[in-house]
């Protein structure tokens, strides 16, 4: 186990680097001028003196690969620059919005979870039945819906209905935990659907594989219950799948988040996203594209991990 | 009596012959559901098409008399705080989702197919190189990517299409595409007649047009499908954020953006029309794109 951890974890290091190169080019080489970008953002006008001078005020006058080892001496010592914007550094913007976005994204994995494991399984097994169908519609809107939009009708409905609205602001968990979790419910509801929709598909089909294996067969003709036979010999082994459906839809539970947090108003990794979109703060575009990219790793790295652990047939390969 | 013996041996044949079924005919009764997607489809492409006979109003005419007037027979879907028709600007959004959505798929899955061929075609170094680029690409999730995109080259309107935006929502299709595109490519590249063609002497290029990809022209299909509801979807949220297709041009998820909290409440038909509006577009789309797997490639299933 613990070498096939380390063999998964040499494996991600040049697909960091990689991540970490194409990023720099991504904002530094593109035909566009970022400079240009945010000097228009910033309502001055454009003449070639004040891009000039913003570029040597931003470093970018350099050749491009002086500029690049600054880059990544800088990386090593998680050093990100600073924000074109607040001036700030750009890990301790991120540092303060990092925790609400965490949070809100592993709800809505639970939240999905929750929804997806009972609605899959009952799916499965009254199949073709009004259950089955019921199920089957949650699923196919739950792709369609775009979470930000789910997102304004759950306000629509707090408002009309219960003429409630969660509080403007956050709060930790660990400070009020009623405060926090009755206004981070929420939004992690909108963002979990499309997961909840897609985990579900996985659960009902997984289990239906599964159901026609032979050893279920064998269970059955030794007279064991229905019940134990789907909870011991069936559930184990659908529930593999479904762990790679986190892996996969993680990409789109963080571009869920990006413009579910505008929607509610959070001061998450999202929301700050945005902003450095919309005034061409790159210092600060630059080190989320980053950590966005390298959560996207991580959490592919502990999927795999985890299906190792409840597969040994992974494992042992 | 005679003439019973000529009549009835073409009769017995005809029995015995399966009339070959009509395949739109055929695709219909096997996949009703992506019927009813094709059906939904064509609606917006009729909107798209004949907007401004469909539409009762110019999209965007401003009438403060009618401010966030409700549903009447006047206004369908109500009208927006500027006094604009939601219906009228709903049925003008349809030429905007589905040019971006279509535009963006097709450059994105066509350079995707050719870039994956050519991966799975020569192999070794060459491949490794192009998957190492595509495993990076995919690590970023495919809005953030766009997002760069849209925010390092701006805006350029070229003929009431921004082509950044294409650019920036095609990116992220290219190396999903890519990565199918390689995978059929390599069964296909095992075949007897690529090797007759490498013998005969063609070109590289030549086999890559003209023997490799009209065989993956199945996948292609699919995923351009597939692709278009996703890049409608990354459309609408690109808008929603300020930086897709921007005012006072119609847009399903620029529609959405415009109010607060507050009017949520007052004037409901604004937000729950454009989201409906998007919802069917990728719903329709999604079952097409499924029915499409189905029924050309089974063994894609799953």
């Amino acid at each position: 186990m613990l070498g096939f951890i380390l063999r998964r974890l040499l494996l991600v290091i040049p697909t960091l680097l990689g991540v970490a190169v194409a990023v720099f080019f991504l904002i530094r080489v593109m035909p566009g001028d970022v400079v240009v970008v945010k000097l228009r953002a910033d309502g001055a006008t454009v003449t070639q003196e004040t891009i000039d001078a913003e570029r040597k005020r931003l470093g970018l006058d350099k050749p491009i690969s002086a500029q690049f080892v600054d880059y990544m001496v800088g990386l090593t010592r998680l050093d990100l620059g600073k924000s074109l914007w607040t001036g700030d550094s750009v890990a301790k913007e991120i540092a303060v919005r990092f925790p609400v976005s965490f949070q809100v994204a592993i709800m809505a994995t639970i939240i999905a979870l929750l929804i997806a494991i009972p609605l899959g399984t009952l799916s499965a097994l009254y199949r073709n039945t009004w259950i089955d169908y019921a199920t089957r519609i949650f699923a196919v809107a739950g792709l369609a819906v775009p979470s930000f939009w789910l997102g304004m009708l759950i306000i629509l409905a707090l408002l009309s209905w219960f003429n409630w609205l969660p509080k403007i602001g956050y709060v930790s968990i660990f400070e009020d935990p009623i405060t926090n979790l009755s206004a981070l419910f929420w939004p992690a509801l909108s963002v979990g659907y499309r997961y909840a929709a897609v985990a579900t598909r996985m659960m009902r089909s997984a289990l239906l594989e599964v159901l026609r294996e032979d050893y279920i067969r064998t269970a059955k003709a030794k007279g064991l219950y229905k019940s134990l036979i789907t909870r011991r010999h069936a559930l184990k082994n659908a529930l593999l799948p479904v762990v790679t459906v986190i892996g996969l839809e993680f990409a789109f539970l963080i571009g869920g988040l990006v413009v579910t947090e505008q929607v509610f108003n959070l001061n998450g990794i999202g929301k700050l996203f945005v902003d450095a979109a919309t005034r061409g703060d790159f210092n600060l575009l630059q080190g989320l594209v980053l950590l966005i990219a390298v959560t996207f790793v991580i959490v592919n790295l502990i999927v795999d991990v985890l299906y190792a652990f409840l597969d040994p047939r992974i494992r042992l390969k | 009596m005679a003439d019973t013996t000529s009549s009835s041996r073409p009769d017995a044949f005809a029995a015995e012959l399966p009339k070959r079924p009509n395949p739109i005919w055929a695709f219909m009764k096997s996949q009703p559901l992506g019927m009813l997607g094709l059906a939904i489809i064509m609606v917006y492409v009729v909107f798209a098409l004949f907007a401004p006979w469909i539409a009762p109003y110019d999209p965007e005419a401003i009438d403060f008399s009618a401010m966030t007037a409700p549903p009447s027979r006047e206004h369908l879907f109500g009208t927006d705080q500027f006094g604009r028709d939601v219906f009228t600007r709903l049925v003008y959004g349809a030429q905007t989702a589905l040019a971006v959505g279509i535009l963006s798929s097709l450059v994105g899955c066509s350079l995707g197919a050719v870039i994956g061929a050519a991966s799975g075609y020569f192999g070794g170094r060459i491949d490794t190189i192009i998957q190492r680029v595509v495993d990076v690409m995919l690590s970023f999730p495919i809005i953030v990517l766009a997002m760069v995109v849209v925010a390092v080259l701006g805006r350029n309107q070229v003929g009431g299409i921004d082509v950044n935006l294409i650019v920036a929502i095609s990116l992220p299709i290219l190396p999903k595409m890519a990565r199918i595109a390689r995978s059929s490519t390599l069964s296909i590249a095992a075949m007897p007649y690529i090797d007759a063609a490498r013998a005969a002497g063609f070109s590289h290029t030549r086999i890559i047009l003209r023997h490799i990809l009209p065989n993956i022209i199945a996948p292609y299909l699919i995923m351009l499908t597939a692709f278009i509801a996703q890049a409608i979807l990354l459309e609408a949220s690109l808008s929603f954020l300020g930086l897709g297709v921007t005012e006072p041009t119609p847009a399903w998820g620029l529609m959405l953006s415009g109010g607060s909290a507050d009017f949520y409440k007052e004037a409901p038909w604004m937000i729950v029309f454009p989201g409906l509006a998007i919802t069917f577009a990728v719903f329709a789309f999604n079952m097409f794109g499924d029915s499409l797997r189905d029924w050309l490639d089974p063994k894609m299933r799953g």
